[in-house]
């Protein structure tokens, strides 16, 4: 069994991030660019399946420009067998929407026929999470979401999900094909050691385009403007109790 | 939110804090040890009973809030004298008689120039600053000052000198060596207030600041401008710049930017008898007479106060990686510097070395941290980042020098950070050590410079003098000779002492090393300097330090050995 695990290169998470001087998006010249968290714990959560015996290969994918190969240099070198980059030059003002990448996953993942898809819940530059429901809706495929455990069964050909919901968790089990979206819980990705390092300079990058896929990626949503959060106003320091009934009784009015 | 969701709660985003910032462990917190059962015994021994001071008016049992100025001129104080460090010591240095008590008049003066709250008497407050954050060295002090302008510090060391109270300026308290607490009665000076950014030149990265700076904040606030501090240490979510140029911290970017002797333009400094000396220039040439600001960097307030700084800070480049390594004997530690000092050149910015008994200590005490090379244990472990401005340009040149070293069998094993997260939890755990290795108990630091091919031997000659009732590790900055030997026990006890001092100095000696690369003199190692430097500049020394310091009222026991002030 196949397993295919989308990645995303995104604004590494310790930075913090700016809005560009003209308000089309957030700076990405010059800044640190890193894996999605969550892509990271798709591509362990792959690898430990593939270690337990579960599954024979696991393929690692991406939408994104040239440099987001980066990306698959570290899925490869955290030990994916191989990868397939789909190349798309972004345009702020017209970003590659969930229901284009689902497409997109949907076309390779027909090419690849992998068992199960693995993907993070939700890529943390844009926050969407539905990329993981849109694809296993595209595909008609069973989808087990935030997950944090993961059991395969070769045999029945089924998996078993659990998810931390409000007050428990929730176990599901899914026929495969599944699509799986990681949760933090799920595991603890590795690093990237020397050895596979090595080994990942000769694994293979499959480039395809969307169009060699034959899918539409138009998209009809636009963004008009991005902006800063408001700046949090500086505190004050009281010199006594008084004065703090007196604010919240006068200037809040929550006493 | 996810942002924050998955650094949390994966658990990899911890920060390269400093210790204190990580965790404040030990500062001003009765320290159980010293409860222990002989410590009725010890502190009698110890104990020296000083005229006019009666009540013990630090340590954990001190009344809050109860100053009684007006008797305690004439009480008797029973000061506990620290359980270990300087020990052997402490029992030689007594309290300087021709130092003055202070009196409540002394109080009202300091209220009229610094107003109520500048003047701490506050017995809990005070009885933090009087204990170093190892909690190895306690004073006695009975009052904290928080001056808030150099007008201030001053007239307050105008008024000591006349008054001749004795003083000890302190920053952030994160020293080592018990240079920044007193060692009785004196008077503590204590620079927080002073926390002022001045002026930054965004053009040439030339910070002028306030002594009382917190290293990170400023480290933050030049990031913001596109610049970086040119010093980093564990210490640095508490430690003031004022701190580190007093003490020559020389920390993790020596090997790149050097040492603060290059980096710091230019010093406004108050001398004993209240003189302001304005060197506060942000000149990068300037050859006229003597240089003097370099007197006071890495005198450790013996010579004066630090009150304004103006330091040269790097440009910031955009791409850093980290690597870390673990090779099978300390030659190859050695060879991978020199290969890494050939391969890298321009871009190498750390490289830090730690034995296993490091990474097992930090691997027990730090919480959160993973060992990146789990697999299988090796003997030695490097860290090494590159700073550049080439993203992957840098990256393809250190994974091609690391790749060509593990051919050449430097390197046994190793991982490259794939995102911040990830350095920052190597730099954790090069970082923690000093922070895990408080948690065991009792440590002997040491801070040797030492060449760099003899580095190791002496861990390996003190794991076998101590035998396995201790924990030696070694570790440090390794592309500047610097070696720092930290001996593990349950607690501090005077057998392991006598087994430690005075051999390690002496062996330091016979190597021609330096028995404090980084940390200071302080009061651990004042009467050690001759270990180090030869009679005539000891006494080149007494000589500096009686003639701007004539009553000795900054910094006394310290730096200098007592027999020849």
């Amino acid at each position: 069994m196949k397993i295919l695990v989308a990645v995303k290169r995104v604004v590494d998470y310790a930075v913090k991030v700016r809005v560009r001087p003209d308000r089309t998006g957030v700076e990405t010249a010059n800044v640190k660019m890193s894996m999605n968290p969550f892509c990271e714990i798709a591509v362990e959560e792959a690898l430990r399946l593939r270690e337990a015996g579960a599954a024979a290969e696991v393929v690692a994918a991406t939408v994104g420009p040239a440099q987001s190969a980066d990306t698959l240099r570290t899925a490869l070198a955290m030990g994916a067998d191989r990868a397939v980059h789909v190349l798309h030059d972004p345009d702020p003002a017209r970003p590659l929407l969930p229901l284009a990448v689902a497409k997109i996953l949907r076309a390779v993942a027909l090419q690849e026929k992998p068992g199960l898809v693995i993907l993070g819940k939700q890529a943390i530059d844009d926050d969407c999470n539905q990329t993981g429901q849109m694809l296993a809706g595209l595909l008609q495929w069973p989808q087990g979401t935030f997950a944090s455990k993961v059991v395969l069964d070769k045999e029945k050909q089924k998996a078993t999900v659990e998810r931390e919901v409000d007050g428990g968790i929730e176990t599901l089990c899914l026929d495969l094909p599944a699509v799986i979206t990681t949760d933090l819980r799920l595991n603890q990705p590795r690093y990237a050691t020397l050895p596979n390092i090595m080994k990942a300079k000769s694994k293979v990058i499959k480039k395809v385009t969307p169009e060699e896929l034959s899918v539409d990626i138009r998209s009809d949503m636009e963004v008009i403007e991005v902006n800063e959060p408001p700046k949090r106003k500086a505190g004050v320091v009281l010199s006594s109790v008084d004065e703090l009934l007196d604010k919240l009784k006068n200037e809040a009015r929550v006493l | 939110m996810a942002r924050r969701d998955a650094a949390a709660a994966v658990g990899r985003v911890l920060r390269r804090l400093g210790p204190l910032a990580a965790e404040p462990p030990t500062r001003g917190t009765p320290r159980t040890r010293y409860e222990s059962a002989d410590r009725a015994v010890s502190s009698c021994r110890r104990s020296h009973w000083l005229p006019g001071l009666q009540r013990p008016l630090c340590g954990p049992r001190a009344d809050a809030g109860a100053y009684e100025g007006q008797r305690g001129a004439s009480r008797a104080c029973q000061v506990q004298r620290r359980a270990f460090g300087s020990a052997a010591t402490a029992t030689h240095i007594q309290r300087n008689p021709a130092y003055s008590e202070l009196s409540s008049d002394d109080v009202s003066y300091f209220k009229s120039v610094l107003g109520e709250t500048g003047v701490v008497l506050d017995a809990d407050r005070v009885a933090v600053a009087n204990v170093d954050w190892m909690g190895k060295y306690r004073g006695a002090s009975q009052l904290l000052l928080l001056p808030k302008s150099t007008a201030e510090v001053s007239k307050i060391l105008s008024y000591c000198n006349t008054r001749r109270l004795a003083v000890v300026p302190q920053g952030g308290n994160t020293g080592l060596v018990g240079g920044s607490v007193p060692v009785y009665d004196e008077v503590i000076v204590g620079l927080a207030g002073m926390d002022k950014i001045i002026s930054f030149d965004n053009v040439n990265g030339i910070l002028t600041c306030e002594a009382g700076c917190v290293l990170e904040n400023l480290s933050t606030f030049v990031e913001n401008e596109g610049f970086i501090m040119p010093l980093d240490l564990g210490a640095k979510g508490s430690c003031h710049i004022g701190g580190n140029i007093s003490t020559n911290a020389g920390g993790l970017r020596f090997i790149r930017y050097g040492s603060l002797h290059g980096n710091v333009l230019g010093l406004e400094v108050v001398l004993a008898d209240g003189t302001i000396l304005d060197m506060l220039t942000t000149l990068r040439k300037d050859n006229t007479g003597y240089d003097l600001k370099h007197l006071f960097i890495g005198s450790e307030g013996s010579l004066g106060i630090v009150t304004k700084v103006s330091v040269l800070t790097p440009a910031k480049l955009p791409s850093t990686n980290v690597a870390f390594l673990s090779c099978n004997d300390y030659t190859s530690c050695q060879k991978l510097l020199l290969a890494a000092r050939r391969s890298l050149g321009g871009i190498l910015s750390a490289f830090e070395f730690m034995d296993h008994h490091c990474i097992d200590l930090a691997m027990r005490h730090l919480e959160g941290v993973q060992n990146p090379l789990p697999a299988s244990p090796y003997k030695f472990y490097v860290l090494i980042e590159t700073t550049g401005s080439d993203e992957s340009y840098d990256k393809t040149k250190l994974e091609a020098f690391l790749l060509r070293s593990m051919e050449d069998g430097l390197v046994a094993d190793g991982v490259i950070a794939q995102d911040i997260s990830q350095a920052s939890n190597f730099w954790r755990i090069r970082e923690g050590i000093s922070e895990a290795s408080v948690k065991v108990g009792a440590v002997y630091k040491y801070d040797l410079s030492i060449p760099v091919e003899k580095l190791y031997d002496i861990v390996e000659e003190m794991r076998c003098r101590l035998g396995d009732s201790v924990e030696v590790l070694g570790y440090g900055h390794l592309g500047d000779g610097n070696l720092h030997l930290n001996i593990l026990s349950s607690k501090y006890d005077d057998n392991t002492l006598a087994q430690i001092e005075p051999f390690v100095y002496e062996w330091t000696s016979k190597q021609r090393g330096s028995i404090s690369a980084e940390h200071g003199l302080g009061l651990m190692k004042a009467e050690k300097i001759h270990y180090s430097k030869s009679p005539e500049a000891v006494q080149l020394m007494a000589s500096i330090k009686k003639l701007l310091d004539p009553n000795s009222i900054l910094n006394p026991y310290k730096v200098l050995p007592q027999s020849i002030l």
